[in-house]
């Protein structure tokens, strides 16, 4: 029972490459219940354009230590984010269906020095991580499109060659 | 009646003003939090963990896995990702169309200068005018800034198993020490490509 309520607690994924942002509810949800996060997503997208996080310039104030805005939004929502996650893991707060909230362990592989450099060399160029580029799609930028394609495509070819590259 | 009239005056005004406050550019105190409150709102909505590159992979498995093992997981109960990404789209049509602020954006005066010097001065829009647009799709600007750039993030975000909302807002929130790595790289990345290859990429295309 004991060993039963551990696994209950902390999410040990086999390969942590399952996937990132994993869906660990255990009842599945019909097209319906998707769509509150479609309404999340709506929110989330309005506050990116309209703290013009979505800004090609904003980034670069940022990667020039010109401004503290960047620093402000990504640091006050972390600060936000440790909260929320403490007191969900203290007050045992559950999901809507009452389950208990699973959060994975985030491994180490070197992906995370060497992806993320090449990652971050990206950042700046587009001006967007992957958040932003479907915002500023949807805000007319409409050439943002080929962005995301490539990234996509970027993607497809990590995948394809993951297993040869430094773990 | 008069007072009637007056009140809906006075009613008008503090619509207007509402309205504009709305429009003005959100400060960083306000936009911030905001994001935060998407990690618990997603977990407790449905035990979702908050990450948006995912989506790419999610598209990749449903589109073209090609029988590479890295795209053969269960893409379909992934889906609410999709719809969230979906949603993000759909918020910065919403926010454009009908909330947008009239004015030119504004940043800080030294990063002016220094995109003045590498030929950057159309403040107009969100994203500078002459790089982002149609017609420079096929010129070496839109090599470098749309489809290198593009695979890069693709790339880079997959390796890194995540982004800025899945390692740096998701994982430092879970205080996982990996996320924090990735988000110093994510940073020494972006650093090093705005003062070495910005520079050389505005000599040969600007």
């Amino acid at each position: 029972m004991e060993k039963f309520l551990d696994k209950d607690i902390e999410v040990k994924v086999d390969k942590p490459e399952e996937c990132e942002a994993p869906n660990n509810q255990e009842t599945s949800e019909r097209f319906i219940g998707l769509i509150k996060y479609l309404v999340v997503g709506i929110l989330f997208g309005i506050v990116f354009v309209k703290a013009e996080i979505i800004s090609w310039f904003r980034i670069q104030e940022m990667f020039r230590f010109q401004s503290f805005f960047m620093y402000g939004v990504i640091g006050s929502a972390i600060i936000v984010g440790i909260i929320s996650i403490q007191l969900i893991k203290r007050l045992d707060i559950k999901t809507l269906k009452g389950e208990k909230i699973k959060i994975a362990n985030k491994e180490f592989r070197k992906g995370q020095i060497l992806g993320g450099f090449i990652f971050g060399l990206g950042w700046a160029i587009t001006g967007a991580c992957p958040g932003p580029l479907f915002a500023q799609i949807g805000s007319g930028f409409t050439v943002v499109v080929v962005t995301l394609l490539s990234a996509i495509l970027g993607t497809w070819v990590y995948g394809k060659f993951s297993d040869k590259l430094p773990k | 009646m008069f007072d009637l009239c007056n009140s809906y005056e006075q009613d008008k005004l503090i619509m207007n003003e509402l309205i504009d406050f709305i429009r003005q550019p959100w400060p960083w105190y306000v936009a911030g939090p905001l994001i935060g409150l998407t990690v618990p709102a997603l977990l407790i909505l449905g035990n979702k963990s908050f990450g948006i590159s995912s989506s790419l992979r999610h598209t990749c498995a449903a589109c073209f896995p090609a029988d590479i093992p890295f795209f053969k997981y269960n893409w379909k109960k992934e889906m609410w990702n999709m719809f969230f990404v979906l949603g993000i789209l759909i918020g910065g049509f919403i926010a454009a169309m009908f909330l947008s602020n009239p004015e030119q954006i504004r940043i800080a005066e030294s990063t002016q200068a220094d995109l003045a010097a590498l030929g950057i001065t159309d403040y107009s829009s969100l994203l500078p005018s002459q790089i982002f647009t149609w017609d420079n799709l096929f010129t070496g600007k839109g090599l470098v800034f749309f489809v290198i750039g593009g695979f890069m993030v693709g790339f880079g975000t997959r390796y890194a198993g995540g982004c800025t909302s899945g390692h740096a807002i998701m994982g430092i929130s879970n205080l996982q020490w990996p996320s924090l790595l990735a988000t110093i790289f994510f940073m020494i990345g972006g650093i090093v490509s705005t003062h070495f290859l910005l520079p050389v990429i505005f000599d040969l295309f600007f």
